[in-house]
């Protein structure tokens, strides 16, 4: 479990969290939503130590973030951002093997190796592995960075908007392929996404963000609600089903 | 590993390089009388010139690294210039008699010291953060460049000509005047800092990803920031110590070295820009000396013929 106690953050004084107490369930997809400038980025930015604290704590499985040594969480935590720039050029394979750094720091072994064969396997990236990074779409690319992260085997994954340039497709095997290494791994996966129907399809828990504070939590029929999706996103919201979950139509 | 055939070759084809440009240095028309006398001039500016190539090699690419940008350099960013603003500083300081009397190791180590500790100061704060915004850096880095390059000339102007000709023999590069006394010293110092930049490669691989990426695989990012700019700061004053400010070459040896070694592997990348930079500098000075007769300068040499080579790789596709 993650567990988040009185963080606030401010950027040049403004705030962006105030006071947000909440935890992350283990074992579970959670799905992190909220309009734009929620603060839900820069949650998962903290919780990813890229922030540093400014006041609060936060605990994974029971380790403080601010007195465990970075490379033992990064043993426990894998974290893909929004923003990733890498500058060297990169072959896909290349990048896919630096999720493997963390276990073997430069020295790779033939474990480490069939972990980076076996991660491109699962993104479908075998037959593009000696592309350049420059040389691939950018969905391709996302799936290379996702793949990374798979590829450092910890029990926490954090996704900064993983769907950014999948196609319907892909974006589907991916939440399908997350919320099956949950339910078979017992993985503990949290995502960002924007697209709210991902989070209704796979989601087993929803955190809903508005301005810095913690609106919503809960399982997704008890979240995503009309009336609270109608507040959150200050916006008419209808919700309908489809197989028992949720179906928010708010494209019409 | 498919991919170490092919870079240990290129590393071996470069050193055979190195050994041959070397070799026609030093031997090439040895005068019968006084062999001994030339031959230990020449070895003395061989040593000057591979450890210059080296030093000045290796620093351009861990900044690039560090600053997660092809275009930037040590010397664009100004180090040079701030080690130059240094001796003048020190020059108007002490008066030229007691700066010529100084002994040269314990000033060279100092000098060394403390462009390291400015170089942590002005660039760790600015990159700390994992260059977020490349556009401020390259101007920051610009305008500090240029910042320390007019205070150097300022305060040139302001000397005495006496004193103004002590500073200017600090700072016009030449690799005639190479001080046999600060030789051993700067080997030693770019040595042991290119093992540990060399040691430290697959962190910098790491480091090459971003601040994103990198810190979430558990790299302490600003510890090894600040201590590859403290290498670059170490070889800076190296190589501007032995034979004044030369790190203009820098730009083209990377963009060389990148194209040619076809990863994105420091272990690779700094040996392999080490020895192409040695190279270049052994085989321009040699055309300098014995085809042009001490004609132009060797930054034309070397910035002419590195350019031609640099647009061959450009048009082939090599160098993105």
């Amino acid at each position: 479990m993650i567990q988040i106690r009185n963080v606030d953050f401010q950027i040049h004084g403004n705030p962006i969290l105030h006071d947000i107490s909440t935890s992350i369930p283990k074992g579970q997809l959670t799905a992190l939503i909220g309009p734009n400038g929620a603060g839900k980025s820069t949650l998962l930015k903290l919780i990813a130590r890229l922030e540093k604290l400014q006041s609060g704590s936060v605990r994974i499985d029971g380790l403080d973030l601010s007195a465990t040594p970075t490379e033992k969480l990064a043993l426990v935590m894998a974290v893909l951002s929004q923003h990733t720039h890498v500058s060297s050029r990169l072959r896909l394979c290349e990048l896919v093997g630096f999720g493997r750094w963390p276990h073997h720091h430069g020295r790779p072994s033939a474990h480490d190796r069939a972990e980076i064969t076996r991660a491109l396997e699962l993104f479908d990236l075998t037959a593009l592995a000696d592309r350049f990074l420059d040389e691939v779409s950018g969905g391709q690319a996302q799936r290379a960075f996702l793949a990374m992260t798979f590829a450092q085997a910890t029990d926490w994954l954090l996704l900064d908007e993983p769907l950014n340039n999948l196609d319907m497709a892909h974006a589907r095997a991916l939440m399908r392929h997350l919320a099956g290494l949950v339910r078979d791994q017992g993985k503990s996966i949290t995502v960002v996404v924007h697209e709210i129907n991902y989070a209704a399809a796979w989601a087993d828990h929803v955190i809903a963000m508005k301005d810095g504070r913690i609106l919503a939590e809960g399982p997704p029929a008890d979240v995503l609600t009309e009336p609270l999706l109608s507040r959150l996103y200050d916006v008419p919201v209808a919700v309908g089903t489809h197989q028992g979950r949720p179906l928010i139509l708010h494209h019409v | 590993m498919s991919q170490i055939a092919p870079t240990t070759r290129l590393i071996a084809l470069l050193a055979l390089l190195l050994a041959v440009v070397s070799a026609l240095w030093v031997w090439q028309g040895l005068p019968d009388n006084g062999r001994a006398f030339i031959l230990n001039l020449r070895l003395t500016k061989l040593v000057g010139l591979i450890t210059v190539g080296a030093a000045v090699a290796v620093s351009t690419v861990l900044f690039q690294t560090v600053a997660a940008n092809r275009v930037l350099t040590p010397s664009i960013m100004g180090f040079d210039a701030l080690y130059m603003l240094m001796q003048t500083v020190l020059v108007i300081v002490l008066g030229t008699t007691a700066y010529v009397t100084l002994p040269a190791s314990g000033k060279f180590l100092t000098e060394v010291g403390v462009l390291c500790a400015l170089a942590i100061l002005l660039f760790g704060t600015l990159l700390g953060k994992g260059a977020r915004d490349i556009g401020r850096t390259i101007l920051t880095g610009v305008i500090l460049g240029i910042l320390f390059r007019s205070a150097d000339s300022f305060l040139g102007q302001l000397l005495d000509p006496d004193t103004f000709a002590t500073v200017q023999s600090t700072q016009i590069a030449s690799f005639n005047t190479i001080d046999a006394d600060l030789l051993p010293w700067a080997v030693g110092i770019s040595l042991a800092a290119i093992a540990l930049a060399i040691r430290l490669g697959p962190q910098l691989d790491v480091l090459a990803l971003g601040r994103n990426t990198a810190v979430p695989l558990g790299l302490r990012h600003s510890a090894l920031v600040i201590g590859a700019l403290a290498l670059v700061g170490v070889l800076v004053s190296v190589s501007t110590a032995l034979v004044g400010p030369v790190t203009f070459f820098g730009l083209i040896v990377a963009g060389l070295t990148h194209g040619l070694a076809g990863t994105a592997r420091h272990r690779i990348l700094l040996p392999v820009a080490a020895l192409i930079a040695a190279t270049i500098l052994v085989a321009g000075q040699f055309l300098f000396e014995r085809a042009l007769g001490l004609g132009g300068t060797l930054a034309v040499v070397i910035e002419f013929a590195g350019g031609l080579f640099f647009i061959h790789l450009l048009l082939k596709g090599r160098v993105r």
